[in-house]
C-alpha cells in the first residue's frame, strides 16, 4: 500500500484519497486563499487565487480542485505562487467597480474614477463591502493595487426592483460562488452563468430581475458573495462591520432551528447571517430568517401593560396591570375553582418560559389546563 | 424526529407527505433536494397540490383529501405481497405484525384506488421504491396530523417504517417537521395539560410527588387538564370563566373562528401577553407587553430535538418584559414565590426534573445543541432514536383502518379546500407581515384554483370572490395554479382580514384534539 502523504511547505500530512490539497491544508491550518471556492459545492478552480506551486508539475495548481496524492511536495507561498496570485489579484480588481482605497492607483484619475462609481451606484461612500471583502483582504496580505486608470464603464446596470437584494454587477468577479450557492447548497436553481467572454454575466431566468425566476430570496448567495456584489438591500450602505455587534442565536421561525447571527447597531437589528459551519443549518438560511425581522424594532411593538376601561384599552402602570390581574385570577379561581381558568403557554417562547408558565398553572393555579398551539 | 436533519443525506429514499416543505422548512428542504442531485436518493411526494418539490420529486401521488390511511396501508398491502419488508425487524423489534397484515389484505391497489384516487400501478411502483430501500427517510407535516384521522394517519407512517425496519438506522426514520420555532420545546417543558417535562404523567403518583418535592407544593391536580381546542368550547358553555394567555394568536389560528370569538367573548377574564396588538390581545381585559427572541436568554428545541441557545442581542423597547419574570411575578402575587435570577438558573432546575434533560447545560450547547435524550454530562445526545430498543420495548404495530373525512363535498359545497401556509408569510402574520419586503411578495389572501375549475365556475385570475363553508365566509382573490388538483382549491391562513379560519371544520381527531384543518367542504361565488 502506498503511504497515503503529502508535503506541504516541508511538513508531512496524511490524508484520505479523494481529499484535495486544499482540504489537507485547511485541516491542518495552513492557509490557502481561496475565492471561487465554496465549501460543500463542486470546486471549479476557476478563479486561480488557490495556485500552489506542486514539485514536477509543469504549471501551478488549483488547490482547491486538486487532489492530494501520494509523496505530492505543495508549497503555498512560494515566489511563484506570490507572484500569480498578485497579478490574479491586480486583474480582478481592475475589472470592475472595486472603489476601496486598493484601486487607488493614479492620484490624477482618482476623482474622476470615483465619481463615475458614484454615478452608477447612487452613493458617495466607498463600496459597500469595504471592510468585509475577500478581494480588498487579499489585495491588503499581497500588497497589491488595481491598474492606475480605469477599466471600461460596467456592462451591467444594477438591479434593485425586488425587495431584499441588489444586485451590483460592477462589482461582480464572476468566481460562481452565488451559482454555486443557488444551484448545490440551496439547489433552487434560480440563477447561473449567461452569455461568454467578456459579456459573462450571471443571469436568472434568461436575464430577467430575480423577482420573475425561480429565486425565493433566501440569500444564500448573499452570504456567499465575497464581494459588494451582492448585497441585502437594505443594509447596503448601513452596515459597515465595524459598527455592529453580532450575537450568535436560534431562528425564532419554523422549528428547523437555524442557528444565525443578528447583527445589531444602535439597539437595531440591521442584517442577519446565517452562523457558518454550524448544524443544523450550516449557514443556510430562508427569506423570513435572513430578511423578516423588520418586526423586531417595528413601532407597533407593544411598549407599556394596558387596562381595557369601556371597550377601550389605557396605558397602565406594571404593578396596576399585575395586581388587576392577580385579582381576577384569585377571585374566579376562590369562585369557581381552579378548573375554571386555562393558561396558553406558547410554541414562540424559550424552554424556560413554558416551564413556568406550567409550572404556574399546576403549583399556583393548581389546574392543569395548560396547553399550547402545537395542534394549530 | 426520530432522526436528525442532516440524516436526510444519508437516505437511500425519502418519502415527504403532507410537507409543502420549500415553502415552511426551506432550509430543511435543501437537504432532501440535494440527497436527490447530489446522493442519488429517490423522492417520492405524497401531496394534495402539486408542490415545487414535485420538481425535484422521482413520483408525485396525489391522494384525496383525508385518504391518508387508505394509501399508507396501500403501500404496506403491496411490500407485504411483493415480500419486501424487513422478517427479522419484524421478529425481533415488534408486536402485532400479524394484525397490521390482516388488516391491510384489503388495501389492494384497486381498492385504494378508489379511495384516494392515487392511480393503482403509481401506488405498487412507490411500494416497491420505499419497500426496496436500505434506508429510507419519511418526512411528514401538518398534511399528516390535521385530520380527525392525524393520530392514525401518524401510526400508519410509523407502521410503513417498521415493516421495512426504517427505524433507528441512519438515513430512516419517521420524521415529524415542526412549524414553530419552539413547539417540540413547549412539548418538552410540559406546556400540554396530561404531561410535565419530559412526558412525566400528571397522573402518575411518583411523578406528581416528584414535582411536589421540588415545587415545595402539595395537591398537585391528578387528572389531565383541558387541551386548547377543548378549552375554547368550555369558554362558550362558560365553564372556564378566564384564560392567561403567553404569545399565541388563537383568534386566527383556531379552526371555524367565529365560533372561537363568541366563546373568547364570554370569558370573564383574559390577559394576553405579547409582543404585538394581536387580534386575541385585542379581545383582552389586560394586555402585558413581552419581549421578542432577540431581547432575550434562554434555548428552544428545533424539530430534531437539539436543545440550542438562544441569546439576548439587543434591549426591548419602552418597558416590556421576558415572559418568564412576567409569569413569575403574577406567581409570587397570587402567593407562590418564584425565584430565579436568570434563564440558566430555570434551565439547571428543568435539567433536574427531566431525565432526558438531566445531561444538558447552558456551557455544553455553548457552541452546538445537543440532541436529547441526554442523561448525563458525559452523554453526547442522541441523534437517532430507538436503535436498540422502541421507548416502551417492543414497536407495536397498530391495525388501522380507513375512515372518511368528517365534511364531504356535496352539491351545496362542492369544492374541498385545504389550508396552509406560504414561504412569505408566516403563522398569523404578527412578524411577517411587518415586513415591507415579505409583504411585497405575499401581499394578501388569495384562493389557489385549478384552470379546470375556473372555468367551471367562471372564474379568472385576479378577480375578488366569495369563498363560503357551513361555519363562515371570506373574500379573496382568484389564483389560478398549477399547483391545484381539479376539486381542491388551496387558501393560506395567515391573514386576519381574509381569515381562512373562518372557513374551516372544528372537528377533532379523537386522541390528539386536532383539528381537521386541512379537509373542509366551501363553495366559490362572485362576490357582490
Amino acid at each position: 500500500m502506498t503511504d497515503q502523504t503529502i508535503t506541504i511547505n516541508d511538513q508531512t500530512f496524511s490524508f484520505e484519497p479523494g481529499e484535495t490539497i486544499l482540504e489537507v491544508a485547511r485541516r491542518n491550518d495552513i492557509d490557502i486563499p481561496t475565492l471561487c471556492y465554496l465549501k460543500g459545492a463542486t470546486p471549479t478552480g476557476s478563479c486561480r487565487i488557490c495556485v500552489v506551486e506542486v514539485k514536477n508539475a509543469r504549471n501551478l495548481l488549483p488547490a482547491c480542485s486538486t487532489p492530494a496524492e501520494p509523496g505530492m511536495v505543495v508549497y503555498t507561498e512560494s515566489p511563484k505562487v506570490v507572484e500569480s496570485r498578485k497579478m490574479t489579484i491586480k486583474l480582478l480588481l481592475s475589472s470592475g467597480n472595486h472603489n476601496c482605497a486598493v484601486r487607488s492607483g493614479d492620484p490624477d484619475n482618482w476623482t474622476a474614477y470615483q465619481l463615475r462609481v458614484q454615478d452608477y451606484d447612487n452613493s458617495g461612500d466607498l463600496c459597500p463591502a469595504w471592510g468585509d471583502c475577500e478581494l480588498q483582504n487579499l489585495a491588503f496580505r499581497y500588497q497589491v493595487c488595481g491598474e492606475p486608470f480605469p477599466t471600461a464603464p460596467p456592462h451591467y446596470s444594477m438591479e434593485t426592483v425586488n425587495p431584499f437584494i441588489v444586485r451590483d454587477f460592477s462589482r461582480c468577479i464572476l468566481c460562481g460562488r452565488c451559482v454555486q450557492a443557488c444551484n448545490e447548497i440551496q439547489v433552487n436553481n434560480a440563477i447561473s452563468f449567461g452569455y461568454r467572454g467578456a459579456e459573462t454575466k450571471i443571469v436568472a431566468a434568461g436575464d430577467r430581475p430575480l423577482r420573475d425566476s425561480d429565486c425565493v430570496f433566501c440569500g444564500e448567495c448573499v452570504q456567499a458573495c465575497p464581494v459588494g456584489a451582492l448585497f441585502e438591500k437594505n443594509a447596503r450602505y448601513d452596515w459597515r462591520p465595524w459598527e455592529v455587534k453580532k450575537t450568535r442565536t436560534t431562528c425564532s421561525y419554523c422549528g428547523v432551528g437555524c442557528q444565525l447571527e443578528l447583527h445589531v447597531k444602535n439597539n437595531e437589528v440591521v442584517k442577519i447571517t446565517g452562523a457558518e459551519d454550524t448544524p443544523p443549518n450550516f449557514g443556510s438560511l430562508c427569506v423570513k430568517g435572513r430578511f423578516g425581522f423588520d418586526f423586531i424594532n417595528s413601532g407597533d411593538r407593544l411598549t407599556t401593560p394596558l387596562i381595557k376601561e369601556d371597550g377601550k384599552f389605557r396605558k397602565a402602570s406594571w404593578n396596576e396591570a399585575l395586581n388587576l390581574t392577580v385579582k381576577w385570577l384569585s377571585e374566579i379561581k376562590e369562585t369557581h375553582g381552579p378548573d375554571s381558568i386555562g393558561v396558553l403557554s406558547s410554541a414562540r417562547v424559550t424552554n424556560e418560559e413554558n416551564y413556568l408558565a406550567q409550572k404556574f398553572t399546576r403549583a399556583a393555579l393548581k389546574t392543569n389546563n395548560v396547553d399550547h398551539c402545537a395542534r394549530l | 424526529m426520530t432522526n436528525s436533519i442532516a440524516d436526510i443525506e444519508k437516505a437511500e429514499v425519502i418519502l415527504v407527505a403532507g410537507s409543502n416543505t420549500t415553502e415552511n422548512h426551506p432550509v430543511l428542504s435543501s437537504f432532501v433536494k440535494r440527497a436527490v442531485k447530489f446522493k442519488g436518493a429517490k423522492l417520492i411526494v405524497v401531496d394534495p397540490r402539486q408542490i415545487k418539490l414535485t420538481r425535484h420529486a422521482n413520483m408525485w401521488l396525489r391522494p384525496n383529501l383525508g385518504s391518508d390511511v387508505a394509501w399508507i396501508n396501500g403501500l404496506m398491502h403491496v411490500i407485504i405481497k411483493e415480500d419486501l419488508h424487513d422478517q427479522s425487524f419484524i421478529e425481533n423489534r415488534t408486536t402485532g405484525f400479524e394484525e397490521l397484515k390482516a388488516m391491510v389484505d384489503k388495501f389492494s391497489p384497486d381498492y385504494v384506488e378508489s379511495i384516494t384516487g392515487i392511480p393503482a400501478q403509481q401506488l405498487i411502483e412507490a411500494a416497491r421504491l420505499y419497500g426496496s430501500a436500505k434506508a429510507g427517510s419519511i418526512l411528514y407535516c401538518m398534511g399528516i396530523t390535521q385530520h380527525t384521522t392525524g393520530t392514525d394517519n401518524v401510526k400508519s407512517l410509523a407502521n410503513l417504517a417498521m415493516l421495512c425496519g426504517n427505524l433507528g438506522i441512519e438515513g430512516g426514520g419517521v420524521n415529524p417537521l415542526r412549524g414553530q420555532n419552539n413547539v417540540q420545546g413547549a412539548c418538552d417543558m410540559g406546556g400540554l395539560p396530561n404531561v410535565y417535562t419530559g412526558y412525566q404523567k400528571v397522573t402518575d403518583e411518583a411523578a406528581r410527588a416528584k414535582m411536589e418535592k421540588a415545587w415545595g407544593v402539595s395537591g398537585l391536580p391528578d387528572k389531565p387538564g383541558l387541551p386548547v381546542t377543548h378549552m375554547v368550547p368550555k369558554a362558550y358553555d362558560g365553564e372556564l370563566k378566564a384564560m392567561y394567555i403567553i404569545g399565541e394568536n388563537p383568534l386566527v389560528s383556531d379552526p371555524d373562528l367565529n365560533h372561537a370569538e363568541k366563546s373568547f367573548s364570554r370569558l370573564e377574564f383574559l390577559v394576553v401577553q405579547d409582543i404585538f396588538m394581536t387580534e386575541t390581545a385585542q379581545q383582552a381585559d389586560v394586555v402585558l407587553p413581552s419581549t421578542c427572541f432577540a431581547e432575550k436568554n434562554g434555548t428552544f428545541v428545533n424539530t430534531e430535538r437539539r436543545v440550542q441557545r438562544v441569546r439576548k442581542a439587543l434591549e426591548p423597547p419602552g418597558s416590556a418584559r421576558e415572559d418568564w419574570r412576567i409569569t413569575a411575578e403574577i406567581s409570587r402575587r397570587m402567593g407562590y414565590p418564584m425565584r430565579y435570577e436568570n434563564a440558566r438558573e430555570i434551565f439547571e432546575e428543568i435539567a433536574g426534573l427531566t431525565p432526558s434533560y438531566a445531561g444538558i447545560t447552558y456551557d455544553r450547547i455553548e457552541k452546538v445543541g445537543i440532541h436529547w435524550p441526554c442523561p448525563t454530562p458525559d452523554h453526547p445526545g442522541t441523534p437517532v432514536l430507538h436503535t436498540q430498543q422502541f421507548t416502551h420495548g417492543k414497536g407495536v404495530f397498530h391495525a388501522i383502518d380507513y375512515i372518511p373525512p368528517a365534511e364531504r363535498v356535496d352539491t351545496e359545497y362542492p369544492l374541498y379546500l385545504t389550508t396552509g401556509r406560504l414561504l412569505y408569510q408566516f403563522h398569523t402574520g404578527t412578524m411577517t407581515r411587518r415586513s415591507e419586503g415579505l409583504n411585497d411578495r405575499a401581499p394578501e389572501s388569495f384562493v389557489e384554483i385549478s384552470a379546470g375549475d375556473a372555468e367551471k365556475n367562471g372564474l379568472i385570475d385576479g378577480q375578488t370572490v366569495r369563498i363560503a363553508s357551513r361555519r363562515g365566509e371570506i373574500e379573496a382573490r382568484v389564483k389560478v395554479s398549477d399547483q391545484a388538483v381539479d376539486g381542491t382549491v388551496f387558501i393560506p391562513f395567515h391573514f386576519a382580514e381574509a381569515a381562512a379560519n373562518r372557513l374551516t371544520n372544528a372537528a377533532l381527531d379523537p386522541v390528539a384534539n386536532i383539528p381537521e384543518f386541512k379537509v373542509c367542504a366551501v363553495k366559490i361565488e362572485q362576490a357582490a
